[in-house]
């Protein structure tokens, strides 16, 4: 019963969070200086032709009556329609949410099946080369821009090993082959930064729990190293890493935004950038709220699951 | 370990060969990446190139020009114009039907006109003379003058945005300032709306009933025969990712490949780089003309002699290849196209500059001029102008800025200081400057104007002399006064021109020469 009423609590809190930054980019969008009208009647365009289309899309109204309008809308789930694609701005999200939650999906569990055994590894052989290899690569992962390591990738495998395509998403429904295919190079780009980053916070995590006496213990008993390691070290150092889990869960988010225009993934990201250089306010407005609110619902499932892990933990 | 790294290494071999890319698709479909993508697909109500490129996809015109720029029929067998010169006899061709198998009809040109006349800026001019268009019978119509133009042919063959494509009546009839819905044009592809995807792709297929004219396909007119069973446009918005794609076959053609990566698909043995002269491109200086100092004739002329063409178009395009120093209006090479009064001026006369500054009684306003700085092709434009401003005296405040956000900008009236402008640079396609009438920036006609709104009677009275002169010999002498006008008052500043290649896949062949890129005549093989 405390877990539901927890639970209750902090879906409430998504209420003013959410209200907040439904006022932060409603904001931001008309106090920036750009018109979609302009963009949408092209270089040849009157200053007529102009304020006519910019009437036609509401935008000479006052901003408290644009806003108004807007949130009642959005209230009763309509989230308007897109200023230039003629689609309602919830039938372009439906349209791209696949690739995005196939590169997202397909990018943790790379990040996760290699961070995790490298950051065990590090810490169980912690100061050999394999230790300075992988805390190497980690600062590596860090450093250089997913772009960067998008353009090396392509090169190597796209281009030089011609083994994957250069660019391009196929959905699941036409075969799961070409699928996978076109989503190796994007997920493997944006993995990167997500293994080092869960390669470290495992290391230092079981490092910390390596030290504990029970270890210590587990090993007296005769239990075999891996078993230590996995079962006993990694389980008790699994809160953090989790953490780092959902953080970088909700982090891809940010991710996806380059990865997706590299690899010409017509996910959530690139509809983000189309619509942030066309300043397609309705599109932009419910990308960043289905962002935002994706970003809570992470973090409130990252703290239900310390629970699980951890039975000491309570809410 | 040493068998969890043999595993990890076979596993990683195996799955290197095993995802070897499948072999491009066969048949008959192009892959093309366009300069853009397709968001509005209504080419009366938008000015933008990929909506006009989409629009030759799918519709057709009465008239179109060639690749010489004559005018010829299109969807018209025959047309004649009365000795009088106020009554033109448009007969339509026979056998053309709409994508929905219905004929297309008199009735449904007649409102295709008036629609386009309600937008474009030389429909509107046009339609200032026209009395009535009236459908004589189902494959005739005729447009009756108030009196005499040569902008009805002129007007019913522009080539570039807005251009007069004909769509049924019902369609035709929508509200210019709304967007249509009904995408039933009578062209040689079909749009595929189920497969439309803004932000991937935009997919077209051939129209089986299209009755192609049986001259050889020339610039926009001739026989529109597509030889491809399906065209798909692809939303690719990184140009090197672009370039790999083509190089790798995964796609056909790039319509507008970035110059700087022209060296590394010249070297690529299997792909061809065109040069279309049609395609050419012209940069300009655009001041406004209600903020002091350009208030001020004499200040706005300094810039002709502070400015040089080749600074501009090295720092821009940066290879001799793709440019042509040419000081002409209305581009080199054209029917309009002449070097009148251009002697002296644009090549960095700094005393003269100066002398002129001096004259003028410049107080050292700082002019503001936007600065793009997210189109490649813009780039550079603004920081040569700042350098050669300075050197003759002007003092610059230079503000950077994504484009839309010039966009906006350009709009407003207001004083610098208060979110308005002195100048920006763009850069105009030659369909689009071929003549006074068609050349947004020589508008003069105050507020109605062009962002920068010049105000000046005498190149308006010349505009539309221009507009009543049916004689092109005339029309010539015309233009060439706009020219020496312009320079006289500086509406517009031309900075030089550049070809933009095309670059297709080595099996793709018949692209043609014209001011917009067509798709019908192209074959792959």
């Amino acid at each position: 019963m405390n877990m539901l009423a927890y639970i209750f609590r902090r879906l409430l809190q998504t209420i003013p969070v959410m209200l907040v930054v439904a006022v932060f980019i409603f904001l931001m969008l008309r106090l920036t200086p750009s018109d979609p009208a302009a963009i949408i009647a092209g270089d040849n365009a009157t200053a007529e032709q102009v304020a006519q289309i910019r009437s036609q899309l509401g935008l000479d109204q006052p901003m408290l009556q644009q806003f108004v309008i807007w949130i009642g809308k959005v209230l009763h789930g309509d989230f308007g329609e897109s200023f230039f694609f003629k689609k309602t701005v919830a039938e372009l999200i439906g349209e791209r949410i696949e690739p995005t939650l196939s590169l997202a999906f397909f990018t943790i569990v790379i990040a996760v099946l290699v961070a995790v055994p490298l950051g065990v590894l590090a810490a169980h052989r912690q100061g050999s080369w394999v230790d300075r290899l992988v805390m190497g690569f980690s600062v590596l992962g860090f450093s250089v821009p997913t772009f960067v390591v998008g353009y090396l990738l392509i090169y190597v495998f796209a281009v030089w090993l011609n083994w994957l395509p250069v660019q391009g998403y196929q959905h699941i429904s036409d075969g799961i082959w070409g699928w996978a295919q076109r989503l190796i190079l994007p997920a493997l780009t944006l993995s990167v930064i997500y293994i080092a980053l869960i390669a470290r916070m495992t290391r230092a995590s079981v490092l910390e729990v390596l030290s504990e006496d029970y270890i210590r213990t587990a090993r007296a008993k005769g239990q075999i190293e891996r078993r230590v390691l996995f079962r006993h070290a990694l389980r008790n150092a699994a809160v953090p890493i989790v953490t780092v889990i959902g953080l970088g869960i909700a982090l891809l988010i940010g991710g996806v935004v380059v990865t997706e225009s590299l690899y010409t993934i017509p996910g959530l990201g690139r509809l983000t950038v189309d619509a942030v250089l066309a300043r397609d306010y309705p599109t932009i407005q419910a990308v960043i709220l289905l962002f935002s609110f994706t970003y809570v619902m992470i973090n409130l499932a990252v703290d239900l699951t310390y629970t699980l892990l951890d039975p000491r933990i309570r809410y | 370990m040493g068998g969890i790294r043999r595993a990890v290494f076979a596993a990683l071999c195996a799955a290197g060969l095993s995802f070897a890319t499948a072999p491009a698709m066969a048949g008959t479909t192009l892959k093309a990446v366009m300069h853009s993508d397709v968001k509005i697909l209504d080419p009366i109500w938008t000015t933008a190139y990929i909506v006009r490129n989409f629009g030759y996809m799918i519709y057709d015109t009465l008239l179109a020009q060639d690749e010489k720029g004559d005018i010829k029929p299109q969807m018209v067998d025959k047309y004649e114009v009365s000795a009088d010169g106020k009554t033109y006899t448009f007969t339509l061709r026979e056998g053309l039907v709409w994508h929905d198998g219905n004929p297309v009809t008199s009735e449904d040109c007649a409102a295709s006109i008036k629609r386009w006349g309600a937008r474009d800026a030389m429909g509107q001019k046009m339609m200032s003379f026209v009395e009535a268009i009236t459908p004589v019978d189902a494959k005739t119509f005729t447009i009756k003058l108030k009196e005499p133009t040569g902008l009805v042919l002129l007007g019913l063959s522009k080539p570039s945005s807005n251009v007069p494509f004909m769509m049924p009546k019902r369609v035709a009839e929508t509200d210019p300032y709304k967007q249509i819905e009904d995408l039933t044009g009578s062209g040689p592809f079909v749009f595929v709306k189920d497969e439309w995807k803004p932000g991937d792709k935009t997919v077209f297929v051939k129209f089986d009933k299209y009755k192609p004219r049986s001259e050889p396909a020339s610039g926009l007119a001739g026989g529109k025969v597509a030889h491809l069973d399906r065209v798909e446009w692809l939303a690719i918005s990184d140009q090197q990712q672009a370039v790999n794609a083509l190089q790798k076959g995964e796609i056909d053609m790039i319509e507008q490949p970035s110059h700087d990566l022209l060296d590394v698909l010249k070297k690529d043995p299997d792909i061809t780089i065109l040069n279309i002269p049609q395609l050419k491109a012209q940069y300009v200086f655009r001041p406004n003309w209600l903020q002091k100092p350009f208030d001020n004739p004499k200040i706005r002329q300094a810039l002709w002699y502070a400015f040089n063409q080749e600074d501009f178009l090295m720092a821009t395009i940066g290879s001799e290849d793709y440019i042509k120093e040419c000081k002409a209006l209305f581009i080199c090479d054209t029917p309009f196209g002449s070097l009148a009064g251009t002697d002296g001026i644009l090549t960095s006369n700094v005393k003269k500059a100066q002398e002129l500054l001096k004259e003028a009684g410049y107080d050292g306003t700082p002019v503001v001029l936007m600065h793009s700085t997210d189109l490649k092709a813009l780039t550079n434009l603004a920081p040569v102008a700042k350098s050669l401003m300075e050197k003759a005296g002007f003092k610059v405040d230079m503000q950077s800025m994504d484009w839309q956000t010039l966009v906006a900008r350009r709009a407003k009236k207001d004083p610098p200081n208060a979110g308005g402008w002195h100048a920006f640079m763009t850069s105009w396609v030659t369909a689009d400057v071929m003549n006074p009438v068609s050349a947004a920036y020589v508008n003069s006609s105050c507020d109605k104007a062009s962002f920068g709104w010049p105000c000046d009677e005498k190149m308006e009275k010349l505009r539309d002399e221009f507009a009543r002169e049916p004689d092109p010999a005339k029309q010539k002498a015309i233009a060439e006064a706009v020219q020496l006008r312009n320079i006289e008052m500086t509406q517009l500043i031309p900075l030089g021109e550049y070809l933009q290649p095309v670059a297709l896949r080595k099996n793709v062949t018949g692209f043609l020469a014209a001011p917009a890129p067509v798709f019908w005549n192209l074959e792959k093989k």
